[in-house]
């Protein structure tokens, strides 16, 4: 029982998941094996959330930038043993070409590392991972941050090619689903590199 | 692993992923929601409109506007700052709590920014639904001060060096003011006292005809305030009049945001000066920051571990990220392009003067009954 109050201390989401379900079962102490199991399988009480939350990621196309590229069998296809897992911090890129005429900007293969008048971003580890993903952040900072444009809603500005404007006008339910069933993916540990951020345009 | 890289027109990348980007850098919105939330309110496009002046050829402020002027400003950039509140008719603010003062549906704020020239005017509303939030830029010659977008616009008047004034997007001005429980970052009652800190980084003079706490109290615009703040001007209760200046500079720099309470309240961390606490607490700057370990790492400095270092400020993580401009690293992160060189200069010699190990560190900031 102790052990499952910790783990609603620390981790957010989750770990509500696997307070519900041990609520359910009896103040029984919990192993941590099962208190894992418990975090991967939403619970009835979110299932319906979590479904929605996939609905809403696998239709606005989290997965074209934050799941890498590989060249397969038909071209280029999401790793989906890197499944939203954000830029494969492995990845070792050379500098972006000069913007040519019209072209302002560029994309790796892995459509996981863009250069514009923005800089360079690499897009983020959306995996439940505590250390390098979303494993310790809140609903409502994940909320603020689509809602600011801002990393968990207070910190530096999303870059592009981040749609933030487009999905911040997506209601807090939903932007919470996405939140809940970005919590019940693989956790993958990838340390996404911080961005290059171009400075702000000269006075005029 | 290497990997080739593509220009956004080369095959591969999806039509959809194109608008994607574009979108991005446009700021057109064009992915439709299954469920919109309800019609936002639709600022006034000229700060005309606001109601700030009854005479806008003679910028006369409309009667009942009250200019004011915190003890403590926040930087911007050098910016010189003009603030105005309005109440509406037959309403008071409710100071019950007097660091989270309450205000009446109707309650209008304008704060100008000035460099060269006037730059900016910024306007929030209290609405039946929250606050309001819209800035006005003003034309070159000042005749006139119009709506920016909601993108805000990054290239304003020039500061100095090439560097422009940025005047916000309208999410930045929620991620300030809604970031804690006080909305209206200079409007409290530490802010407004009578008891200026003559030692406060780019102190002003009360200017003429600015109202303070004791004119509010005594005009029954502010009502409900508890008896150990009326019955003697508030200040930050420090050993020294740098500490004093410090405590107080970090509140309202830092402390919007930094309450120790919301979604920010897993950092343990909190640097607003609050006068609603027993007399034998800490401030919450003294007790959060002073030799607690930071949760973030500055590149290249892994000597600086706490957030502010006894002795040591060049080992305080909050000097190092008040002395960035590097958007991965400064503090505040938004709101200021320019270094706060004075502001950091007392910081640093509070640091090293008054934290030290052998100072009174554990009475520093403990609340005058």
């Amino acid at each position: 029982m102790m052990r499952a109050r910790q783990i609603v201390a620390t981790s957010g989401l989750v770990a509500v998941v696997v307070w519900t379900a041990g609520a359910r079962v009896g103040a029984q102490e919990k192993p941590a094996a099962a208190a894992k199991a418990a975090a991967a399988k939403p619970a009835a009480s979110n299932a319906g959330q979590v479904a929605r939350g996939k609905y809403l990621v696998v239709g606005h196309g989290c997965n074209d930038c934050h799941t890498p590229y590989k060249m397969g069998d038909n071209g280029p296809e999401p790793d989906m043993t890197k499944f939203l897992s954000g830029h494969p911090a492995d990845m070792t890129l050379p500098p972006p070409p000069q913007p040519v005429g019209p072209w302002i900007a560029s994309v790796s293969a892995s459509f996981t590392a863009w250069s514009g008048p923005w800089g360079i971003s690499y897009t983020a580890n959306l995996t439940p991972d505590k250390d390098t993903g979303l494993g310790t952040w809140t609903s409502q900072q994940f909320v603020d941050t689509i809602r600011n444009g801002r990393v968990q809603g207070h910190g530096r500005q999303l870059l592009p090619p981040m749609p933030w404007p487009a999905f911040k006008n997506l209601n807090d339910a939903d932007l919470k689903a996405m939140f809940a069933y970005l919590q019940t993916i693989p956790a993958i540990k990838n340390k996404v590199p911080d961005p290059v951020i171009a400075p702000p345009p000269p006075a005029k | 692993m290497r990997l080739p890289r593509s220009r956004v027109s080369v095959r591969g990348l999806r039509t959809a992923l194109c608008l994607t980007l574009a979108a991005a850098i446009t700021g057109v919105v064009t992915v439709a929601t299954s469920a919109p939330p309800a019609a936002p309110w639709a600022p006034p496009a000229t700060l005309q409109e606001t109601g700030l002046y009854s005479d806008w050829a003679t910028k006369t402020v409309a009667p009942g506007t009250l200019l004011f002027s915190p003890q403590y400003p926040l930087w911007s950039d050098g910016a010189t700052k003009t603030r105005w509140m309005r109440l509406p008719k037959g309403t008071f603010i409710d100071a019950r709590n007097p660091d989270v003062w309450l205000f009446p549906v109707g309650t209008r704020f304008w704060k100008e920014f000035r460099f060269s020239r006037r730059a900016e005017t910024r306007f929030i509303e209290r609405g039946p639904e929250g606050w309001r939030f819209a800035a006005y830029a003003w034309n070159a010659d000042e005749t006139a001060a119009t709506l920016v977008g909601e993108n805000g616009l990054r290239r304003s008047v020039e500061i100095r060096d090439g560097v422009s004034h940025a005047i916000p997007s309208r999410a930045d001005c929620r991620v300030c003011h809604e970031a804690g429980p006080v909305h209206i970052l200079g409007v409290t009652a530490l802010q407004l006292s009578s008891a200026r800190d003559p030692n406060a980084p780019h102190a002003e003079m009360l200017p003429e005809g600015a109202v303070d706490l004791d004119t509010l109290v005594a005009r029954r615009l502010v009502r409900g305030l508890p008896p150990a703040v009326t019955s003697t001007p508030p200040r930050i209760a420090a050993p020294t009049p740098l500490s004093r200046a410090a405590l107080g500079y970090l509140s309202a720099n830092c402390g919007g945001c930094h309450t120790g309470t919301g979604e920010l309240s897993s950092l343990s961390f909190a640097l607003n000066y609050t006068l609603n606490r027993r007399a034998d607490q800490l401030a919450p700057a003294m007790a959060t920051a002073v030799d607690k370990p930071s949760k973030f790492r500055v590149p290249g400095m892994p000597e600086a571990i706490n957030r502010l270092c006894s002795g040591h400020p060049d080992a305080s993580v909050v000097v190092q990220r008040m002395a960035s401009r590097n958007p991965l690293v400064q503090m505040p992160p938004l709101g200021t392009q320019l270094v706060d060189e004075e502001a950091l200069r007392l910081i640093k010699r509070w640091i090293a003067e008054d934290l030290t190990p052998s100072a009174s560190a554990a009475s520093a900031g403990v609340r005058q009954p």
